[in-house]
């Protein structure tokens, strides 16, 4: 998983590997100044004890070489050290300002590489794809996680480095100062380690069930403010009220338990910081009384002060693991979720050598079956057999869910079929080159969407190079070129985000131009007239029937008036086909379509 | 341009009044908990600033006097003993802290939480319907969390760095005042920097929130169109667009963050240069032998100069630290703020109003004919109206006789939608309301259950005026099926039980035959105990409208109101709802709203609105022979939508 995360970083590797380099000299810089500090204050010391006591080690050898560029001077070695000091200040300084530059590019120029794959992924999802993930949890993926893991790729680049190299350099660095001390405070941090390790393996999972509990106590307010009408209809108020203070109040005894727990890690981390600073004080100043020397250790009072610092920063470094290890964590599941959608294959793939050319639009089903999955234990269609000559006009009709929508998404090869064939222009769909069929066959999706922007930009969808002549006429066609003259901007109108400022018939009627803009071979209306009034409706099937004659047309509908007069009618139940005819012959023969006819023409009362 | 969600929310307008509010309202319930805790901070401030200090000033006393080695160690042993002790308190303080604060936290976020709650329950639909959902969301998931991180840790954490600086500060001045000068100078300079590359970092990370809200709004609405970008192989068209947002956004954040990391490295090297300046001009002191000034008075001698300049070595970077500290949590002070205003103006909604005094109850009919209250669930059910003038009470039996007396009525006052709208709906009545979307069809059905109140004219409700009677015992009287299906998690058996929560089994599933939804829902995985999650996604929209029709049936009301229920059943299922419902509901009256004029044209009275005006009434039959609009509308001269 993490070596297809990281073959996004591509073209900002340079910063993410600039990055750490940058860090490790900040890191080196900012532990070697307490070294030219403790030396200072020795330095400092000098100027009442003539006489100091003599300290061996690191401090020592720097203290010595200033003194000796200052030639004895004390009052030049401390202004000695404060240039050195400087200099390590200004250096630490343009290599931190470096690194949060370089560390910033890489983790948003890999928050933008992931992004990208990701979308350019779902882009070649089949119909297939997109259902098994479902558009809501994409959407998550691509922004949540993508976002968690960006953040998460920012700490590691950052703290990946400096944390260790913290570690390491002020245990070095510690222990050239004095074992003893150095041995103390490593074997107290050990024991924190240990310890902290232990409490969060007891609390993290306590933390994680009780944030699903508080997933699922928001989602219940989300209901309930969704559906407040429900509740206020049925009068349960009172109810709700009971029933989130309840699971509210469970919530906040599992919190308030897990948080008494976590209440341990404060006291615990000062407890251990405590302790390794008196040790350090205590031992120190033994030492450099000179009351002892453990371990051949020597150092006088300017080291104490740089070995706590020390020390302090061990156990920062120490923190800034642990926050890592939660974070990255947390991040691991959301960078699962990511490669998911990059592993997936594309259910549906263009054929080897496609075959660009459709002949006509006649559509041929043949002992077609189909089961949304694999696993799925119930046939959505089976065993459909159908053949639509080129230029017919075919209406299918069906209650809800007999799978008329799914019916004519295999035309299009907008999924495969899981038994049987499906031909158009007497050739199998899977020869042909997707693009190419899909643009010879155009559906009008029964969820339509138009988006954001204006409406010639929507009916370009149709047909990218489309002149506004052959949008006027495509509009005629559909009945939506009245509408939209009427309009201020007319053509130029903004449509809003899912066409939210026009209303269903206009949408349902701008979604049919779009399509016919391809001047497909074939044109599929998945109930796309529902909200179109009846007489506009008939208008549009006339125009139909007289403009593009050649082209085969198969119509979805609710209504019979829609079907009535197309050359074949498909009733559909249950997945099967049920009859084939005409209005008249089903109306004779057809008991499903005979009930449709008169729930829908009922005059008796 | 999509929308524009903006997730930095707003900042508090009323800073102050907000936090003096929610201080109240902790301490009003907390208050021996929260003295606790603060004495608690004090004592583990002064040890943790107080203590590290001494020890540095223990040290540099020890090693500064020329003493006999025993002595030195018996008062570094006496020394590191007191230190401890001071730590031991300080640790102790520390947890009695934490601990406290974890139950007061989260005690008061519960209470917040209910209360939010319970208020948002009893406030009027309105409030609802003009206001996004999901604002309402983050106030109970952003804005509680970020009270949360107020009291638990930003709260605290300054009052602690503001004593500790109390502390540091004191002592920095007993020692010296030059020195002291020199710290304070070196703040003032950390916080000018941190104000102006925050500042900056700010104003990108303002762009970057808004080139988020952009990005996700464009992949918001291209996944959930992915099927149309398929359709239409608008594949290239849509991965290009993404390019452009997606490489804006790329910018900014750079920039944002660019800023944020570079802000700490420089905090911390202006300490480090702090340090040596303050090293330096202590050597000038010591050297020049007592220009220091300080409240413990004018020492001259190097021996207790010494000392002191190495204090303020480590006193200067705590102080610094500090400070840091405190302007660090001030931003999530102001955002926490920002959050509570919301959730106290949520609280401060204006409930929903009831003056009625009408309720409704269990009736029987006593051996003389009279209508008396009853204890036990009967069918019959009855309006008990109290009145006052003479303090007798009369029972009124419920039969859903439904009056409307030239009702005006718009949802702000400056826009009125319903203009003289009269009706008489009697019991057993099947009355039907048709019109374009905004003529004011579920309007009117929202004037009847009193979601809104009506500007003029009146309703009676069996003779009685919906006014006076209690808004819970009318809504109880109603049987409502909406427009949108809202189901909640649970099981299809607990969402029909909605309707009436004494129902059994059997009721359920009987109501669920009425709206033939039995059918498919034995066919479920786990038939009545199938688990519905999010509002039922994994069934189609019209099995919702089947399982809503039942819950209204369970609820067994004598009015019903059906608005659009059946708008996604297709027309065969829809008819065997319909004589399912028809059924259940003979001798009750109904009140339908439908798109398909199918739906309703054996109804008793069809009424015709436009623009909030009653404009045709009648039978199919009648309004047919009218030839009025409503037959334009069903001959297909006009569009409904």
């Amino acid at each position: 998983m993490l070596k297809k995360l990281v073959a996004s970083i591509r073209e900002y590797k340079k910063d993410s590997i600039l990055s750490p380099i940058y860090i490790a000299f900040e890191v080196f810089l900012e532990c070697v100044l307490p070294l030219v500090t403790a030396s200072m204050i020795n330095t400092l010391q000098s100027f009442s004890t003539e006489t100091a006591t003599v300290s061996s080690g690191i401090v020592a050898w720097i203290n010595d070489l200033i003194m000796g560029w200052a030639s004895g001077d004390v009052l030049l070695a401390i202004v000695l050290h404060g240039v050195f000091l400087i200099v390590f200040a200004m250096l630490s300084l343009s290599c931190g300002a470096l690194a949060g530059r370089t560390a910033a590019n890489a983790a948003a120029g890999f928050g933008k590489n992931l992004r990208h794959d990701l979308y350019y992924s779902v882009q070649d999802f089949s119909f297939a794809n997109i259902d098994r993930f479902s558009s809501t949890s994409l959407v998550t993926r691509l922004t949540t996680d993508v976002t968690n893991v960006q953040n998460a790729y920012m700490m590691v680049i950052r703290g990946g480095i400096r944390a260790p190299m913290m570690f390491t350099f002020s245990i070095i660095l510690s222990f050239q100062i004095s074992r003893t001390i150095s041995l103390i405070t490593l074997g107290l941090m050990i024991l924190l380690a240990t310890f902290g390790f232990l409490l969060f393996r007891k609390v993290m999972p306590i933390f994680k069930k009780i944030f699903k509990k508080y997933d699922k106590l928001n989602q219940s307010v989300q209901e309930n403010v969704r559906g407040m009408r429900v509740v206020k209809a049925y009068v349960r108020e009172e109810f709700e009220k009971e029933k989130f203070s309840t699971a509210s109040e469970n919530l906040k005894n599992d919190f308030t338990y897990a948080e008494k727990i976590m209440a341990f890690l404060d006291p615990m981390m000062s407890s251990v910081t405590y302790i390794a600073m008196l040790c350090t004080v205590f031992v120190g100043s033994l030492i450099a009384l000179g009351v002892m020397h453990p371990l051949g250790d020597s150092i006088r009072i300017g080291e104490i002060s740089s070995l706590i610092q020390y020390g302090m920063q061990t156990l920062m470094s120490l923190m800034m693991l642990s926050m890592m290890f939660v974070m990255v964590t947390l991040a691991l599941e959301s960078g699962r979720r990511i490669t998911e959608v990059i592993d997936e294959k594309s259910t549906i793939i263009n054929p080897e050598n496609p075959v660009r050319e459709i002949e006509d639009g006649s559509v041929e089903f043949k002992n077609v079956s189909f089961k949304y999955s694999e696993k799925a234990r119930r046939e959505v269609l089976s065993d459909v057999n159908l053949t639509i000559k080129s230029g017919e006009t075919v209406g299918i009709l069906g209650s809800t869910g007999s799978s008329k929508s799914t019916l004519v998404q295999l035309i299009p090869r907008l999924y495969d079929v899981t038994a049987g064939e499906v031909y158009v222009g007497g050739r199998n769909v899977k020869e042909y080159d997707l693009e190419t069929l899909r643009n010879a066959v155009s559906v009008v999706l029964q969820k339509n969407v138009l988006f954001s922007g204006t409406i010639k930009e929507n009916l370009r969808w149709g047909n990218k190079e489309a002149t506004d002549e052959e949008m006027k006429r495509a509009c005629k066609l559909a009945c939506a070129d009245s509408f939209i003259e009427s309009f201020p901007d007319g053509y130029d109108t903004y449509i809003e985000q899912g066409g939210a400022n026009v209303s269903g018939g206009q949408k349902q009627r701008l979604c049919i131009a779009r399509a016919l803009l391809k001047k497909p071979k074939i044109l599929i209306l998945d109930d796309s007239t529902s909200a179109v009034d009846m007489k506009t409706d008939a208008v549009i099937r006339k125009a139909f029937a007289e403009e593009i004659p050649d082209t085969t047309k198969i119509i979805i509908a609710q209504r019979i008036a829609s079907v009535r007069n197309a050359d074949k009618i498909v009733v559909m139940d249950g997945g099967r086909i049920e009859a084939v005819g005409t209005h008249e012959e089903l109306l004779k023969t057809d008991e499903i379509y005979q009930e449709v006819y008169r729930s829908q023409n009922k005059e008796d009362k | 341009m999509g929308p524009v969600k903006m997730k930095g929310k707003s900042m508090a307008t009323n800073v102050k009044g907000t936090f003096s509010r929610l201080m109240k309202e902790l301490f009003s319930r907390y208050k021996k908990q929260l003295i606790l805790v603060a004495c608690c901070l004090i004592l583990s401030a002064i040890a943790t600033s107080g203590a590290s200090i001494y020890i540095i000033n223990m040290t540099q006393a020890l090693l500064a006097t020329g003493r006999v080695i025993d002595e030195i160690v018996a008062s570094l042993v006496i020394g590191v003993s007191i230190m401890a002790c001071i730590y031991f308190i300080g640790i102790l303080a520390n947890y009695i802290r934490a601990r406290t604060m974890a139950i007061v936290t989260q005690a008061f976020l519960n209470d917040i939480r209910i209360k939010m709650f319970k208020g948002m329950q009893n406030l009027p639909i309105k409030y609802f319907d003009s206001r996004n959902h999901g604002d309402i969301m983050s106030y109970y998931t952003n804005d509680i969390d970020a009270i949360r991180q107020l009291i638990s840790q930003s709260l605290p954490a300054m009052f602690q760095s503001a004593i500790m600086i109390i502390v540091i500060f004191g002592v920095m001045i007993y020692y010296s005042v030059w020195l002291t000068l020199l710290v304070l100078a070196c703040v003032i300079v950390m916080m000018v920097v941190s104000k102006k590359v925050g500042g900056n970092s700010a104003k990108y990370f303002i762009r970057q929130q808004q080139s988020i809200a952009k990005t996700e709004g464009y992949i918001e609405e291209m996944i959930h169109g992915q099927k149309v970008v398929k359709v239409f192989c608008h594949e290239k068209e849509a991965e290009r667009k993404f390019d452009e947002v997606n490489e804006e956004l790329f910018n900014d954040a750079r920039s944002a963050n660019t800023y944020a990391n570079i802000l700490m490295p420089i905090l911390g090297n202006i300490g480090n240069i702090m340090y040596v300046l303050l090293a330096f001009v202590g050597s000038l002191i010591i050297v020049n032998e007592g220009i220091n000034v300080g409240l413990m008075g004018v020492s001259r001698t190097a021996a207790t100069l010494i000392p002191v300049v190495i204090g303020f070595l480590t006193m200067g970077r705590q102080f610094t630290m500090q400070v840091s500290q405190i302007s660090q949590q001030i931003n999530a002070v102001v955002m926490a703020l920002a959050g509570a205003e919301r959730i106290f103006a949520l609280m401060d909604e204006k409930p929903e109003e009831d003056q009625g005094y009408v309720t409704l109850v269990h009736a029987k009919y006593d051996e003389n004919g009279n209508l008396t209250e009853s204890d036990e669930r009967t069918r019959t059910w009855a309006w008990k109206h109290p009145h006052k003038a003479d303090g007798t009470i009369t029972y009124v039996p419920l039969k859903g006789d439904i009056e409307m007396h030239d009702v005006d009525f718009g949802y702000v006052p400056e826009k009125i939608v319903l203009h003289d709208v009269s009706l008489h709906a009697t019991p057993g009545e099947k009355y039907a309301f048709v019109g374009a979307t905004g003529a004011g069809k579920t309007t009117i059905t929202n004037l009847i259950n009193r979601f809104y109140d009506i500007a003029d004219g009146k309703i009676r409700y069996d003779g009685i005026n919906i006014n006076k009677i209690k808004k819970a015992d009318l809504r109880r009287s109603l049987g409502m099926v909406l427009q949108d299906t809202n189901l909640f998690t649970g099981t299809v058996r607990e969402n029909i039980r909605y309707g009436r929560l004494d129902a059994t089994d059997e009721e359920v599933e009987e109501a669920a035959k009425i709206a033939n939804a039995h059918d498919f829902i034995t066919r479920l995985p786990e038939g009545y105990d199938t688990m519905l999650e999010s509002d039922g996604a994994n069934l189609s929209q019209g099995q919702r409208q089947l399982i809503s029709i039942a819950r209204a049936a369970v609820a067994d009301a004598p009015v019903m109101i059906l608005d659009e229920a059946t708008s996604s059943i297709d027309t065969r299922t829809e008819r065997l709802v319909q004589e399912g419902t028809d059924r259940l509901m003979k001798g009750r009256t109904v009140f339908v709203i439908a798109h398909r004029l199918s739906t309703i044209q054996n109804a008793d009275t069809i009424m015709v609105l436009d623009h909030g005006r009653v404009i045709e009434r009648g039978s199919h039959e009648q309004l047919i022979a009218q030839k009025g609009q409503y037959y334009r509308l069903y001959t297909g001269v006009f569009e409904l939508e």
